[in-house]
């Protein structure tokens, strides 16, 4: 989607600061914002890349003008008002009304350690060999896919080429979709002049492109 | 925000989705226990074994786990090193992706609109905004996380630091220069030796 989240190459946002102290949280909400869109994202309910789907469909200037955690939080809330676990009434009572919905999994206080060590992997088996090699001239396609997508809107029909092989991995778009197939995954280096021609200090980007993103070039 | 995310608490406690002492450990977790001194382990063996290095280099994600580190957000890493030649920054233009198992949860600035924006178009800008000027002949290489490979920097190790050991090294290694933003800090002498 070409949305507001994707962010690269945009100018006016002004100088990078950084914050004295860096407090990890900033309230005590935000602590309870994190620790909640964790636990839930562990009751597998949905994908990652449905949470990033979620927050990225947030109305344009809602998520430019909110917080980090913010945004976490109204995608928190969009993704269970969707899939029925909560309805706006309950929400706004802070209490629940109707029974709760069957989810795959609770994330219990015994369950955290061996969860966040395990992670979610993406790497999956593939049949078949993937098209393209190290060193390989690639180009991005031309896409402008409505739904989620991590390929940025700067380095679309680009030239580039490849310098890492990563396996196959569950592949983003697809997967906020609800359909988990992988995908070939590659590093595709692409020179600072062509993805903005002068006007850039960058001698070159590297993005993280599924093959589906790629033809050769 | 509080009073919208307590009331969101109580009904998913109330609805048996969330264990509060799950949310308390989660927190503890990232709070307390994760964070840019693991990052900083990996970097100072790597400097100091020579061997750690190039496994590091070759297989980031088996050699960052052999410390101790793995799991969510740092499943599949890749480590790039800075050299006198070659300096790399990390960014995610998309969201906030970040090598949480050895550098923890990202700062405000990494997440922000700012840095989202303009680490890919003008880096050295960007650097400047740290306080920190590369030479014109130094190429610098941005890695946009659009996927889920995690990328840590190994920084370039201070001079005048021959015969350091591992722990006095990675007192040298700040999370900034582990995304590339920073160098490591240049020592003015040598800690004392614990008695």
């Amino acid at each position: 989607m070409n949305g507001v989240h994707d962010m690269g190459g945009m100018q006016n946002f002004g100088s990078v600061v950084p914050e004295a102290g860096e407090p990890r949280f900033h309230a005590a909400w935000e602590r309870r914002a994190f620790a909640l869109t964790l636990a839930m994202g562990g009751a597998r309910v949905w994908n990652l890349d449905q949470t990033r789907a979620a927050r990225e469909s947030l109305p344009p200037a809602q998520y430019l003008a909110s917080s980090y955690y913010q945004i976490w939080v109204d995608g928190l809330i969009t993704l269970m008002l969707e899939r029925g676990l909560i309805t706006r009434e309950e929400l706004a009572e802070g209490r629940m009304h109707d029974p709760p919905a069957q989810i795959p999994n609770v994330v219990t206080a015994d369950k955290v350690a061996a969860a966040l060590a395990r992670g979610s992997p993406t790497e999956r088996p593939l049949a078949g060999a993937a098209r393209f090699r190290v060193g390989d001239a690639v180009r991005t396609k031309v896409l402008n896919t409505p739904t989620h997508t991590r390929l940025p809107r700067y380095c679309r029909d680009k030239r580039g080429t490849v310098t890492m092989t990563h396996g196959a991995h569950v592949f983003a778009d697809a997967n906020a979709r609800g359909q988990g197939e992988p995908q070939w995954l590659y590093t595709v280096r692409f020179e600072g002049s062509e993805l903005w021609g002068s006007d850039t200090s960058a001698a070159a980007v590297h993005v993280d492109c599924w093959e589906p993103y790629l033809e050769a070039g | 925000m509080d009073l919208r995310v307590r009331a969101l608490e109580s009904l998913l406690v109330e609805k048996g989705y969330v264990d509060p002492k799950a949310l308390d450990l989660l927190i503890e977790t990232y709070e307390t226990r994760v964070g840019p001194h693991n990052g900083a382990r990996v970097v100072a063996k790597a400097w100091a074994d020579p061997k750690y290095r190039l496994w590091l280099l070759d297989d980031a994600t088996a050699a960052i786990a052999s410390l101790g580190y793995s799991g969510r957000q740092g499943e599949h890493m890749v480590a790039l090193e800075n050299t006198s030649r070659v300096h790399n920054m990390v960014v995610c233009t998309l969201c906030s992706c970040y090598p949480w198992s050895v550098l923890g949860l990202p700062p405000v600035w990494y997440k922000s609109a700012p840095y989202r924006s303009r680490a890919v178009i003008d880096p050295r800008g960007v650097l400047a905004d740290f306080g920190v000027t590369l030479p014109d002949d130094v190429e610098l290489r941005v890695w946009d996380s659009t996927a889920e490979i995690r990328y840590l920097v190994v920084p370039e190790r201070p001079g005048q630091t021959d015969g350091w050991t591992e722990e006095e090294l990675a007192i040298l290694v700040t999370r900034d220069s582990m995304i590339g933003t920073g160098r490591a800090l240049v020592p003015a002498r040598r800690p004392p030796a614990p008695s």
